[in-house]
């Protein structure tokens, strides 16, 4: 052990390692793929996707009410056009961001530890984006002409409005969820082809098979295989950062002060990388205790998570910082109003809210005990992601509620079917999020394989 | 065929024998029965037997089956039924054959407070769609009221009575007349004792010569009027100072220093829509003699303007255009008129002195100082509320600053049909019926048991009277407890006349035949008088017409169809003199207690519109408040009785009690609370149902305006929801931000007369500048606008805030009502608001406020374009901003981006909610506009569909003489909300026409954008207001302009 270990900085000696030591290959192979194929399932998982259906049965319902009485059952109005679905349609976006910043940015700053996690966190991320996907649908006016948005060709050989903001959102959330999928399945390919070969029942030895593409394992199949997810990765990386800056853009596009603002597109990014690493720990650290993942996904991968949340944390407090100082630097009477209204009006609660989830409480993460134990870092995602959604709130409705003439300013409040819509999609995010842990390999198995290849070899540890 | 013809058809027999006939009367059930009585409950029975062949509850199937068979062949004769030779003649461009899809025009009268105002209602295709004011008429001078605009409304409203009753069940006119004629047959035999008309103010010719009439063939006949809102003070204090009821006139032109004694005459009256307009050119100066604008003022200099001093104990409108406005409590009203008149020189006054020093003497040393030097140009108005003495005393001081002398005031004949003491024709109506002395009582019009003083029981009163008749547009109240109920035509549908506030005879001509089986009042009194049952409300008007032109009378009447009104029936000015005697002031004034002030409901007027779902809806001047009233106190009031916005409390007067949800009001006189009338309706549709609490019953037949003892409030645990068009958060602190903001922000720019002309420009000089048109990364010039160019210019120092512009939208555009629950969410649909902000200290005892309306800018750089993913919201080629409705999905996102927030949003298929799905309201829509279903934006189009009707007439015209100039001429194209504006503070046309109206005025130095800064380039511009402070009070008022600048 001291021998394999001696080329390893000393700084890294005290951190915990990327997989318990005792492993091989069939024992990885077993301990993911029997979580599919051999154990039942723990009793949490029940509970979980009991909820999750659940949940998804609400937002069905509310929104076939929605659909037939209209949008007047939310609580927006004039002047707060846009609430609780806008909220989440970019709180989800956020959070989508997490699975393709660490399947494809890691991959090619080449980050070791990416590999327990990667898996975990693309799925996360498509059901995310999905989540979002289904608000604007709700949130239009008319949901059965909104695929005049699409550049489809028509007899009155009409266009889309390409100067418009939201058609760019429809580009960019299409295109990643596409990228996103492409890269989530290839990366899928070798493990479907381990669970065909494991699976004993006909049904799933077809299934998985057909997934499987036929995959062998042969040279060229490796050969094919790394460079198209070398390629994807590549192609990933920048929609990392183009999704929501051009989300952004919905606001800073327009004239409405605090929405009005060149720096939300980086403000924006650094949020959703937080928002969603946040929520990979939230939905992680439960999950690898119930199925037994503890030697896989170590306090190691907490830690390293945690830091990344640390930085963007203090990125977005950054902000925070800049929103205000050019609030008052502006010299506008509109700036300044917004920020003083935004701290003191009728919605600071929100405001003093979203400063402690979003700015104070990520400065416990300097607390290396708080980034490796598990409850403590539980507690602190979900501050954080409640802080998220929060500071959307916050600049979604405290900018259209009192904007430039008082006269116009009005208030808002979302009604029990904002709430359904919002539970709603959790439980859409719940439901999906269980179906692929009963049956996709949560983590990349032949990853694990390679890594602990590299283990027994000492290159990592 | 209406339903009345089929009606008369069914029951053209003899009526069939009663009940009681058929049984054995051996048996008997109850005293009354006994002793033959019959009660009311009888009466259902008596006249709906089961021969009846309309009763089909106990038909058996062989009558089911005869009444069926004769009913489809009867239906059968409808296609035959012939039209009635009446003339109708279309007004301004009589068109030699109707064009379908072209509107036709016909002038009019609607009435006001029982007055006329002229108006051209539009007919599309026979149904009326629009009214409009009469430009010719002295009432209207082309604009008109909320109400007027809302009548439209009133004549398609679901709520409307739509056949008549008898005891509840569905009678026939036959029915009617045949009961009616025993009734007055019984009567007959005592000359006429036993037989009361009940009505309201009406200043109807053809009423007044039916009335004579019946007077003449029943000498004991009693008229009673009962108007709960009418102008009795000022007919008493007419009669107190003149001994004669006279109306006075004034002409507001001539008028350059004005003092309102609590008068809302900018809002009120029926003549208020004229002296709006009057008073408006008399503020409309300009700083330079060669200033571009097209008002011709005589009686003034071009930099000119006239000065209002209002003193009253509500804030009103008028109130609100004040130049200085002192707010009172009730009974210092009449000390103010008091020693104002003891100082202007009228004899044989003395004011109290502790009263007068109550009050604030800089502010009356600056008014004497003002009336006594610009003497016959100098008016005294005295408002309906203040008691006959302050009546009499503005009459005095009128004289003696010579307003009679130089035509300011003049002194005419109530217009009136019959000119009396209200207050005393109510109290004789009271005694009458509890003493039993009324047998038949008619009543045209109007809700007595509704809308009589709480001290009054009107419904145990009416119910001593063996026969009720109730004539109304709607079921009521006191239609509840009549036995017969017809429906009142509405003035759309039927003929009728009408005199205006000078004496000008107006003819009401219908445009459609009646909707339902409606009677006029005039067929009720003839029917009284026992004429023939089939004389037609056309028959009576003409009969009238003849009998007060004579020969003439042909020549005329086709004359005033096509005019709207008879030519030259002005009443000429009579002589009066001052008698000279005011009474000595009574008792001190309480300083202490709650006082209470009554005030007319300034959409829903005394509750006669608490059915119109247009006005419900629009907010109330200076509150914003909809749907309902309120307990309307200043916030330092609310303090002392621990008091918030929307806590319920428990008024009581005596043995009277309301539960009525506080509303704080800035401005409003301390220790003075005011209370709105025509609310708490128990007994209506929909719409006026349950809304509000009834001030009614907590007013004194003695002192119907105010209660200043005896006063009682106690705060309840509950709230209560007031939507306002606002925010709802602390009002306090909202308000205060709001006036900040406006201020920071030079929203309302205003300034004094003599800063004006110091510095003419001082409104373009605040405020950032807009930025240059040539900072743009685009091409400045893309669009160029070489042929049409529209803008609009909104001037502030016209607009007093009425809000007559928002319903003119409404009725124009196909607005919905979208209800009460939906305005507190902040989702009312107006195309164009009117903006309310206070400036200075709110606390103070008056504020001052200044109204904005806002309908959409049509930017030239529109920050809703851009953003819509559709093409929804698009520019043309005039510039406008349009809707393309098609396209909209409903993104919301182009209202968010609009920094004036004038996009309005169908949050829900608001066309069908609340009531709005009757069928005949579809009758009501222009059909020029499109109908907006849900998930669509909108907003206000300039009046597009207006536009494209000039532009297309344009076109005719231009290829009829072979030109390919299409040329709008100015003034031919008006918006609605411009044709209704009283003020004319709305001009809309073309800006590339220098010469436009809309161009002159955008020259104006006044000139600025709202929100021009943020570079949105509006297409509509504001010109700032002017005040005009004496300057002897100025002092304070200039340090706190300097200040803001």
């Amino acid at each position: 052990m001291s021998a394999e270990t001696k080329n390893i900085p000393p700084a890294l000696q005290v951190v915990a390692p990327l997989a318990q030591p005792g492993h091989n290959y069939e024992s990885i192979s077993r301990a993911i793929s029997d979580v599919i194929l051999e154990k039942p399932m723990p009793k949490p998982w029940y509970a979980t996707i009991a909820i999750g259906l659940s949940l998804l049965g609400i937002l069905g319902a509310s929104s076939a009410y929605l659909f037939w009485e209209g949008l007047g059952l939310w609580g927006i109005n004039n002047p707060v056009g846009w609430g609780f679905a806008i909220v989440n349609l970019v709180w989800w976006i956020g959070i989508g961001h997490a699975g393709t910043l660490i399947s494809a940015i890691l991959l090619l700053f080449n980050q070791d530890w990416r590999t327990a996690i990667n898996r975990f966190a693309e799925a996360m991320t498509l059901f995310a984006v999905m989540c979002a996907g289904i608000f604007p649908l709700l949130h239009v006016g008319r949901p059965w002409a909104i695929f005049f948005i699409f550049p489809l060709p028509n007899t009155m050989s009409l266009w889309p409005q390409f100067r418009s903001p939201l058609l760019w959102d429809v580009f960019a959330i299409s295109t990643y969820f596409t990228v996103s999928l492409l890269f989530w399945y290839t990366g899928l390919i070798p493990d479907l082809a381990t669970l065909r070969d494991r699976s004993k029942k006909g049904i799933g030895r077809m299934i998985y098979g057909i997934f499987a593409l036929g995959w062998r394992g042969s040279a060229r199949h490796w050969y094919r295989y790394e460079m198209a997810y070398l390629l994807l990765g590549g192609m990933s990386a920048p929609l990392v950062v183009s999704v929501h800056t051009i989300v952004s853009f919905d606001f800073a596009v327009s004239v409405i002060p605090g929405w009005h603002t060149t720096i939300f597109p980086p403000y924006f990014v650094a949020g959703a990388i937080y928002s969603g690493f946040a929520m990979v720990l939230t939905i992680m650290i439960p999950v690898r205790i119930w199925f037994g993942m503890t030697d896989f996904i170590t306090t190691r991968h907490m830690d390293n998570m945690a830091k990344v949340m640390l930085a963007t944390g203090l990125v977005v407090f950054y902000g925070y910082c800049c929103e205000a100082f050019y609030a008052w630097y502006s010299g506008s009477d509109y700036e300044r109003f917004m920020m003083l209204n935004r701290a003191t009006g009728p919605y600071a609660w929100a405001y003093v809210c979203l400063l402690l989830c979003n700015a104070v409480s990520p400065q416990f993460l300097w607390f290396k005990w708080v980034r490796t134990n598990p409850l403590p870092l539980f507690l602190l995602t979900i501050v954080v992601n409640i802080g998220m959604w929060l500071e959307r709130y916050v600049i979604v409705v405290t900018s259209l509620t009192r904007d430039y003439l008082p006269s116009a300013w009005g208030e808002y409040a979302g009604t029990i079917f904002d709430w359904a819509a919002y539970v709603g999609s959790i439980g859409l995010f719940l439901f999906m999020l269980s179906l692929f842990v009963k049956f996709l390999p949560m983590i990349t198995i032949f990853e694990l394989r390679v890594q602990q290849h590299q283990i027994d070899n000492g290159e990592i540890r | 065929m209406s339903p009345n013809d089929l009606d008369n058809i069914l029951t053209d027999r003899e009526a069939p024998a009663s009940m009681s006939e058929h049984q054995d009367v051996n048996y008997w059930r109850h005293a009354n029965e006994f002793n033959g009585a019959v009660t009311i409950d009888d009466e259902k029975h008596r006249e709906f037997d089961a021969d009846d062949p309309e009763n089909l509850d106990h038909a058996g199937r062989r009558n089911f089956m005869k009444v069926m068979g004769a009913s489809m062949m009867l239906a059968g004769l409808t296609s035959c039924a012939r039209q009635p030779e009446e003339k109708i003649v279309p007004y301004v461009k009589p068109p030699e054959h109707s064009v379908p899809g072209r509107f036709q025009y016909y002038a009019s009268a609607v009435s006001l407070s029982g007055y006329a105002m002229g108006v051209v209602a539009t007919s599309y295709e026979g149904r009326p769609t629009k009214i409009e004011g009469l430009k010719e008429h002295p009432a209207s001078l082309g604009s008109t009221d909320a109400t007027a605009q809302a009548s439209i409304l009133d004549l398609y409203s679901p709520d409307r009575q739509e056949s008549i009753s008898h005891a509840g069940n569905l009678a026939t006119w036959n029915q009617l007349v045949a009961d009616i004629a025993r009734a007055v047959g019984e009567i007959d035999t005592v000359d006429g004792a036993g037989l009361t008309v009940l009505t309201e103010t009406t200043t109807s010719p053809t009423v007044q010569g039916l009335m004579a009439q019946l007077q003449q063939q029943f000498p004991e006949m009693k008229w009673r009027e009962h108007d709960p809102m009418g102008n009795n003070n000022a007919r008493m204090g007419a009669l107190q100072a003149f001994g004669r009821i006279t109306a006075t006139k004034i002409d507001f032109l001539k008028a350059k220093i004005i003092l309102s004694l609590d008068a809302n005459f900018l809002n009120e009256g029926p003549a208020h829509v004229r002296y709006a307009r009057d008073f408006a050119v008399t503020r409309s100066a300009e700083a330079n003699a060669d200033a571009p604008d097209y008002v011709a003022r005589e009686h003034f200099a071009h930099d000119e303007m006239s000065r209002l001093y209002v003193a009253e104990c509500s804030p009103t409108l008028t109130g609100a255009a004040a130049d200085h406005l002192m707010g009172l409590r009730y009974g210092h009203v009449e000390a103010l008129a008091r020693v104002v008149a003891s100082r202007v020189g009228v004899a044989n006054v003395t004011a109290d002195p502790e009263k007068v020093a109550a009050l604030d003497g800089a502010w009356i040393d600056a008014l004497v100082d003002d009336l006594t030097h610009h003497k016959g140009h100098a008016v005294v108005v005295a408002g309906e509320a203040q008691p006959p003495v302050v009546h009499a005393l503005a009459h005095a001081i009128n004289g003696i600053l010579g307003a009679v002398e130089s035509g300011l005031v003049t002194y005419i004949d109530s217009p009136e049909a019959d000119a009396t003491d209200q207050q005393g024709s109510l109290r004789r109506l009271v005694d009458d019926l509890n003493n039993e002395q009324v047998k038949l009582l008619v009543i045209l019009g109007g809700n007595p048991v509704y809308n009589a003083p709480g001290s009054i029981d009107m419904a145990a009163a009416l119910n001593k009277v063996p026969l009720r008749l109730h004539l109304t547009p709607e079921y009521n109240e006191t239609s509840e407890l009549c036995h017969w109920v017809v429906p009142e035509s509405h003035a759309l549908e039927a003929w009728g006349d009408l005199r205006a506030y000078d004496g000008t005879h107006s003819i009401i001509q219908p445009l459609i035949r009646p909707l339902y089986s409606s009677r006029t009042a005039s067929q009720i009194l003839s029917l009284v008088l026992g004429e023939d049952a089939t004389t037609t409300d056309y028959d009576l008007v003409r009969r009238r017409f003849s009998g007060l032109y004579g020969a003439e009378s042909e020549a005329k009447w086709k004359k005033a169809l096509s005019q709207g009104f008879v030519e030259g029936t002005t009443f000429a000015p009579v002589s009066v003199s001052y008698r000279g005697s005011i009474p000595a002031e009574t008792a001190a004034v309480p300083t202490e207690g709650l006082e209470l002030i009554f005030r007319m409901d300034p959409t829903i007027g005394d509750g006669r519109h608490a059915s119109n779902g247009w006005l419900q809806e629009l907010p109330k001047p200076l509150t914003n408040l909809t749907w309902d009233n309120a307990l309307h106190i200043h916030p330092t009031t609310a303090m002392k009785y621990e008091l918030e916005q929307e806590d319920v409390v428990i008024l009581k007067v005596g043995e009277h009690e309301v539960r009525a949800p506080v509303m704080l009001m800035f401005g409003h006189p301390q220790g003075v609370a005011t209370l709105h009338l025509g609310y708490g309706r128990q007994v209506a549709g929909y719409i006026a149902k349950d809304r509000g609490f009834n001030a009614y019953t907590l007013r004194d037949e003695s002192s119907p305006w105010c209660i200043n003892e005896g006063v009682t409030l106690k705060k309840t645990s509950s709230t209560y929801l007031l939507a306002r068009t606002e925010e709802h958060n602390n009002i306090e602190k909202s308000l205060q931000t709001q006036a900040q903001k406006a201020e920071d922000r030079h929203l309302i720019r205003s300034g004094t007369l003599s800063h004006y002309k110091e510095e003419p420009d001082f409104a373009q000089r605040l405020g950032h500048h807009a930025p240059e048109r040539e900072n743009t990364l685009y091409n400045p010039d893309e669009k160029d606008y070489a042929g049409l160019s529209w803008g609009m210019t909104i001037d502030l120092n016209r607009c007093n805030g009425c809000s007559v512009c928002t319903i003119a939208c409404q009725a124009e555009n196909n607005i919905p009502i979208v209800g009460k629950a939906e305005v507190a969410k902040g989702r009312e649909m107006h195309w164009i608001r009117v903006d309310r902000y206070y400036k200075g200290d709110m606390y103070n005892d008056t504020v001052e406020s200044a109204h904005q309306p806002v309908p959409c800018m049509q930017c030239e750089n529109a920050p809703c374009e851009p953003v819509c993913p559709v093409g929804g919201t698009m520019h043309s080629k005039e510039g406008l901003n349009d809707m393309i409705y098609n396209r909209c999905v409903g993104t919301r996102y182009c209202a968010n981006n609009c920094p004036y927030k004038v996009r309005r949003f169908n949050f829900f298929h608001y066309q069908i909610r609340e009531g709005q799905d009757a069928p005949q309201l579809k009758m009501m829509r222009n059909p020029n506009v499109t109908v907006r279903s849900r998930g669509v934006m909108e907003k206000c189009t300039y009046c597009v569909q207006r536009i494209n009707r000039a532009r297309i007439d344009a076109k005719v015209a231009a290829a009829k003489i072979g030109s390919d100039v299409t040329a709008i001429p100015d003034g031919t194209l008006v918006t609605a909300c411009q044709a209704a504006c009283p003020s004319q503070a709305i001009d809309f046309g073309n800006i590339n026409d220098a010469s436009s109206r809309v161009s002159l005025r955008k020259q104006n130095t006044r000139d600025y954008g709202l929100l021009a800064d943020i570079g949105t380039r509006p297409r509509t511009t504001y010109l700032a207001k002017l005040s005009n402070p004496s300057p002897a009070l100025a002092g304070a008022d200039a340090e706190a302009h300097t200040a803001e600048h």
